[in-house]
């Protein structure tokens, strides 16, 4: 189990991390970027898969099988969306290879 | 499975997740390249997969009866089935230009998620003290927050609710929504009043306060509250992966809280408005009568003759807004630029920072169309070139080059930093209407005497445009 300093040792260090990936992003990536972190939050899946499986009740098995609908929902359709953008950066990148960019 | 003891099992989830942690954190990082972007989805999908498969271990590592386990596993199952079934259908359908409002609404239903799970927690009655409800109040107040936000903010880029709502003393009302919700959520984390009823009453002031808050925002400030309920959805997730001691939760949760925060931050700056500005002072709240006082009258233009004047043009700069990505006419814009360029003409792509319905909508949407990078300027690199074109070809954009934002203090845009378009020797403007833009703002650029409206969708306009260069010798 994580105790409680350990975790806002996680927690601070976690939130330098997400900053210090954003801080150098070019503004054509914004976009993608954006939906490329509302697919990593889709890891609530991992938690609502667990609260399902320690449903008790009905009531907790009906709101932990909409939690998983949901999150299965972000998961998902946050890779597919980012996926189908990035898509595009390879063509343009391939075309435009002698650019040197970035 | 027998070698599978829970010591195991919880072993083998806790060294799973550490990689998992590892290959979201690598994956972002990837995609803030456009070189390495299209690798860093891939990883973070990996990173996915591998966390769910440990996760159906969870019940291998006891604590559960074992016949509600059976029926919990196959629910499990269920629900990842419908959820990314729809899902995977919908984005897979979905148009390039419709993304922004996708993204809402997979970040809702993340949200919702988070929210879900501090209901289920809370119902079961807090025993593990009031860290432990603290956190799932608080994990459970902005996830419901971020799933009605983000589901209203759906519905206004879809179409699905035009108005902006809004009423005298809105701004009370919702922080007593908020401190309703404060109140039940404190009385339920100390367990002074933790009953069903008090969980179910937060939850729902919880609700209606995402509701309220997003109902009177504008249509233009969309981007950034997306992308704020984007952040607030990680700080969710961290929250409740505290709530359930899972530290693939909290890492990839406030990861994703930070790095959302900041881009919010950088979207807010681009519109030159304070977040608190976005969220608390709806566009037209602060300029009564929004249609302004421009004087004047629109001056229309054929096609033909637009057409002319460009292909005998020295220097084109265009500037696409939203319109071009409603017409879908991007693969258009570039058969004409390449057209032009051919006869020596000189075309740049000036992008606004916020064009379209997010940061960077429209350089997915040329890249799309395969326009190179180097043909597309941002504001700061372009700005001063305006004055040495010849012609400023704005397709679908309104406000991002609306001059009153630079000279009219009373206007709700007053300090945007906008696209100089109005300093080009001519404008020509392709728009479908004689209305206004999403803002609901008059552009005093369509009333300049160097202006000139192209009436029409940017798909047709466009094409007009190609006919006529192509029939100038």
């Amino acid at each position: 189990m994580i105790n409680g300093v350990l975790a806002i040792y996680i927690f601070m260090l976690a939130a330098f991390t997400g900053y210090e990936v954003i801080s150098r992003v070019p503004t054509i990536l914004h976009t993608p970027l954006m939906s490329g972190s509302n697919f990593v939050h889709g890891i609530v899946l991992v938690g609502a898969m667990v609260a399902l499986f320690n449903a008790t009740t009905t009531l907790e098995r009906v709101i932990g099988f909409v939690g998983v609908v949901l999150a299965a929902g972000n998961a998902v359709g946050g890779y597919v969306v980012t996926e189908r953008m990035l898509e595009m950066f390879k063509s343009s990148g391939q075309k435009k290879s002698t650019g040197g960019h970035h | 499975m027998s070698v599978m003891t829970p010591e195991v099992a919880k072993w083998v989830i806790d060294a799973a997740y550490i990689l998992v942690a590892f290959l979201f954190i690598s994956g972002l990082k990837r995609m803030s390249s456009p070189v390495t972007a299209r690798g860093g989805i891939l990883w973070a999908g990996l990173g996915m997969v591998i966390a769910t498969l440990v996760t159906f271990l969870g019940p291998l590592t006891g604590g559960v009866v074992a016949e509600q386990a059976t029926t919990n596993f196959v629910l499990v199952i269920a629900a990842i089935a419908v959820g990314g079934a729809i899902a995977w259908w919908s984005g897979k359908r979905v148009a390039m230009t419709d993304m922004p409002q996708m993204i809402a609404l997979y970040n809702g239903m993340g949200g919702g998620a988070a929210a879900a799970i501090a209901a289920v927690e809370l119902y079961k009655g807090n025993e593990n003290g009031v860290v432990f409800g603290a956190l799932a109040v608080l994990g459970g107040l902005i996830g419901a927050v971020s799933f009605s936000g983000s589901s209203i903010a759906f519905g206004k880029l879809q179409g699905l609710i035009k108005k902006a709502f809004r009423f005298k003393g809105q701004q009370f009302v919702n922080i007593l929504i908020l401190a309703a919700a404060v109140v039940l959520g404190g009385l339920i984390a100390t367990g002074t009043y933790a009953s069903a009823a008090a969980v179910t009453a937060f939850f729902l002031a919880a609700l209606l306060l995402g509701l309220t808050m997003t109902m009177p925002i504008g249509g233009a400030d969309m981007p950034v509250v997306i992308s704020l309920y984007n952040a607030l959805t990680g700080l969710a997730v961290a929250f409740e992966g505290f709530v359930l001691s899972n530290a693939a939760m909290i890492i990839a949760g406030t990861v994703v809280g930070s790095a959302g925060t900041l881009l919010t931050q950088l979207m807010a700056k681009a519109m030159n408005r304070s977040l608190g500005n976005v969220l608390f002072s709806g566009f037209g709240d602060s300029g009564g009568a929004a249609t302004g006082t421009v004087t004047g009258s629109q001056k229309a233009i054929e096609a033909s003759d637009a057409g002319v004047m460009m292909a005998f043009a020295q220097k084109i700069i265009v500037v696409p807004g939203y319109g071009l990505a409603v017409a879908q006419a991007q693969h258009k814009v570039w058969e004409l630029a390449q057209l032009l360029q051919n006869r020596g003409v000189t075309v740049k792509f000036a992008i606004h920072p916020v064009a379209g319905r997010m940061p960077g909508h429209m350089n997915v949407l040329l890249a799309e169309a395969g326009v190179p990078y180097d043909l597309i300027a941002d504001l700061e690199e372009i700005n001063a070139e305006f004055e040495t074109a010849d012609v400023a070809l704005i397709i679908g954009a309104n406000d991002v080059v609306n001059p009153v934002a630079r000279n009219d203090k009373s206007s709700p845009i007053y300090g945007m930093p906008i696209l100089n378009a109005d300093k080009a020797k001519n404008v020509v403007v392709i728009k479908r209407g004689q209305g206004q833009g999403f803002s609901g703002i008059e552009n005093a650029l369509f009333y300049l005497d160097n202006t000139r409206m192209l009436y029409g969708d940017a798909q047709g306009a466009v094409n007009q445009l190609i006919q006529s260069v192509k029939s100038t010798g």
